[in-house]
């Protein structure tokens, strides 16, 4: 059993205090909460003024009516506490990374080394309460180092903060088995048998209680007193490879995000660096006064733990973290890690290469600012027709597969769609004598061909193309191409795709 | 000139000397030598070297034009990248065909294209490209770049010593550039071999429209057997040393 502290939170009239926000009218008047069941109108929460009058969820509507006359009766909303508590643990994240949702009305937090930055327990937990009280909300909390004695203590307890597991026992003792987590069926048993304390079958021994009662009894007997430890669901998962960072005071500037991300760039890099990871993904979150969470994200192209170069890709986004009032916590996590061999960066290290480190930063940044769409690197295709003879390479790792074919003349400028052309061709199979592009007459007065490229049939069916190399009266060198075969009837096309220089 | 004192002569050279590294002239690192095969061209520059670590500039109006630029670019791109470096290629709507560089010796996997529609992107993506060490060259299609612009390149490759190569296609105002020189690439009629059919080697007027203390001129380039030639037969146009003339061509 590690020590650890918990705090457990309860809201007592979680749905009702969300109504009375919602609506200020309802501020001074009681009112219920109310579902229809079997035609009739049961109460699922009273609010405070209420429930002073002895009106409880559970009972009818009517019964409500007969005790206070001009009662508010609201339709309940499905699923709502389960809404409400999963916002509130989220708003709970800037008090500690594990929060839980504890349905229907509690949320229970992992505080173990979190207190300090409060300058203690008690501090602590009074800065969550007051902060929750301040956004409306009716809430009783308790720390205690388990968890069943935290729930316990935050519904029934006399103190709030307990740190000495001895005092812990002495006041649990004192407490309702109701403080237990029991179900219904066991409770009323032990109130029929005037076990009315959990001091009072504590002691018993544990082959007659688990016979009396179930094995569901000792496991929360021994799970409050720490016996047995029991763990959270935490809401968001921690994740491994994340840094926290929260502020005494609200951030509200630039300089002041930067100098937060730095540290926080560093802490991380530092502790990658020891397991030889390098970061290919990472997300910052900035959790601010009024509970809105901002998130940026950066990818690199090659696993990098350079805190400088990190830092310089989120830097183009920090202008797009709105800080509102002012951020209180921020976390930075590796979504997406992979292995950095050392050796590797050192071989690399002086050579001019596409592995070198600083042109990956250099497309990293690049990537940050106009996306990844922007980059492109080609390999050579196993396919003839010019456009698709190349294709895109996936990373700068990627080699050639087939070597560059430098047999056969390429221009340098290839036309995305070729263009039509007129020409003048008088023999079949002989490049033309002119042709006519943009209003100008260009002669060929040399001319290298044809070179027949078929077009793939298996992938597309179309006519061949029998490209020639041109060079016109000014000395400008072209690729021009017929579309099929020169039969009888004139009217295959020719194309002008592509300059040679 | 010629009272002067031969004491003064050898102060103003040294003054040269002094001054050609803060324009942009350094000798090349010990080893990073790299030979271009410009032959005569080379004699236009200062030091006689074409200069590496800086930016050059090329104007071209016509599509054609732009094509032999390209040729030119790839000859010397491919001793830039001989070494196994990486040339980022910031393109703009100009569409170059990879495969076409191969036949100059660049090999066409280790060129970076860099696709950015708006203009002051691709000075900003060139300045950042410049600054990257680890680069053997990189080329920009920036048509419009005023005199500021330019002196932030310059000012990145002073630091870094990478070669930079500004494609002006068809600009509207040349104007004036911050570039250790302007080159205007026009094709020639390729000469084919004695008794051959078809087209010859490509061949191209090279014209070096300005170079930053330099001499400029016109020289007829041919490509072939993997490195610039100067063709005998060719008629060799030399200096073409008046300032009015480089300025007709420019605005005629």
């Amino acid at each position: 059993m590690t020590p650890g502290s918990y705090v457990a939170l309860w809201f007592p009239h979680l749905k009702t205090c969300w109504f009375r926000l919602r609506r200020p009218a309802l501020r001074d008047k009681p009112f219920v909460l109310a579902i229809s069941d079997h035609g009739r109108k049961l109460i699922a929460a009273a609010d405070p003024k209420a429930e002073a009058q002895g009106i409880f969820a559970g009972a009818t509507v009517a019964d409500a009516r007969a005790i206070i006359p001009g009662i508010e009766v609201l339709d309940d909303i499905s699923g709502l506490s389960d809404k409400l508590l999963s916002a509130l643990a989220e708003w709970c994240i800037r008090f500690t990374p594990v929060a839980a949702v504890d349905a229907p009305d509690g949320l229970l937090l992992d505080t173990t080394g979190c207190s300090h930055l409060w300058g203690g327990d008690q501090p602590y937990l009074q800065a969550i309460l007051t902060r929750l009280q301040a956004r409306g909300y009716d809430v009783r909390g308790a720390m205690a180092g388990t968890i069943g004695a935290a729930w316990a203590l935050a519904r029934f307890g006399r103190q709030a903060v307990i740190d000495d597991p001895a005092h812990q026992r002495d006041e649990l003792l004192r407490l309702p088995p109701a403080a237990l987590r029991l179900e219904a069926a066991t409770l009323d048993k032990l109130q029929k048998l005037g076990l009315v304390t959990i001091g009072h079958f504590s002691h018993m021994a544990r082959s007659a209680l688990r016979r009396r009662f179930g094995p569901q009894l000792l496991r929360r007997l021994d799970q409050a007193f720490g016996h047995e430890e029991e763990f959270l669901q935490p809401l968001q998962p921690v994740g491994q490879y994340e840094e926290r960072l929260p502020c005494l005071e609200p951030i509200a500037t630039a300089t002041g995000i930067s100098i937060a991300l730095q540290r926080l760039l560093e802490t991380l890099t530092k502790r990658l660096q020891k397991e030889g990871k390098g970061i290919r993904e990472a997300q910052l979150k900035a959790y601010r006064l009024d509970g809105k969470v901002e998130q940026q994200k950066i990818a690199t192209n090659r696993p990098s733990d350079n805190a400088p170069h990190l830092f310089k890709l989120f830097e183009l986004k920090i202008e797009a973290i709105e800080p509102d009032l002012g951020i209180e916590l921020f976390t930075l996590e590796a979504t997406k890690l992979e292995d950095l061999s050392p050796v590797q960066e050192q071989l690399w290290a002086g050579d001019q290469g596409l592995e070198a480190r600083p042109i990956a930063e250099l497309l990293d940044q690049i990537t940050g600012r106009f996306g990844s769409g922007c980059i492109r690197r080609y390999l050579p295709d196993e396919h003839h027709p010019p456009e698709r003879s190349i294709k895109p390479a996936q990373d700068l790792n990627e080699k050639p597969a087939i070597p560059w074919r430098t047999d056969r003349p390429r221009p340098t400028i290839l036309l995305p769609q070729p263009v039509p052309i007129l020409v003048t061709a008088p023999v079949p199979d002989y490049p033309p004598l002119l042709f006519r592009h943009q209003g100008k007459v260009h002669q060929i007065k040399k001319a290298d061909g044809p070179e027949r490229i078929e077009c793939e049939w298996w992938l597309r069916e179309g006519p061949h193309r029998d490209y020639y190399c041109v060079e016109d009266q000014d000395g400008a060198r072209y690729w021009l191409f017929r579309s099929g075969h020169y039969t009888g009837d004139q009217t295959k096309q020719w194309f002008l795709h592509g300059y040679f220089p | 000139m010629s009272s002067m004192p031969a004491a003064n002569a050898d102060i103003i050279r040294q003054l040269q000397r002094e001054i050609l590294p803060l324009q942009g002239f350094r000798p090349p690192t010990a080893g990073k030598a790299v030979d271009f095969h410009l032959g005569p061209i080379e004699a236009a520059f200062p030091r006689l070297t074409f200069p590496t670590g800086a930016v050059h500039e090329f104007i071209s109006r016509t599509t054609q034009q732009l094509a032999a630029t390209h040729g030119f670019l790839g000859g010397l791109l491919a001793p830039l990248m001989k070494t196994g470096g990486a040339c980022l290629w910031i393109a703009g709507g100009q569409r170059s065909f990879p495969p076409g560089f191969s036949i100059y010796g660049v090999s066409p996997d280790r060129l970076i294209f860099l696709d950015l529609p708006k203009e002051k992107d691709r000075c900003w993506a060139m300045e950042e490209a410049l600054k990257c060490e680890a680069l053997a060259a990189v080329v920009g299609e920036i048509s419009e770049i005023g005199f500021t612009e330019s002196r932030r390149l310059q000012l990145a490759v002073e630091q870094s010593r990478v070669t930079g190569f500004l494609l002006r296609h068809a600009p509207r105002n040349p104007g004036t550039v911050a570039s250790v020189a302007r080159w205007e690439i026009t094709p020639l009629a390729s000469a084919p071999e004695e008794g051959l059919p078809g087209i010859g080697f490509p061949r191209w007027q090279t014209t070096l429209l300005k170079v930053r203390n330099g001499r400029p001129g016109s020289w007829v380039v041919e490509w072939s057997a993997g490195r610039f030639q100067f063709p005998e037969e060719a008629p060799q146009v030399t200096a073409l040393n008046t300032r009015r003339a480089t300025h007709k061509r420019l605005t005629g």
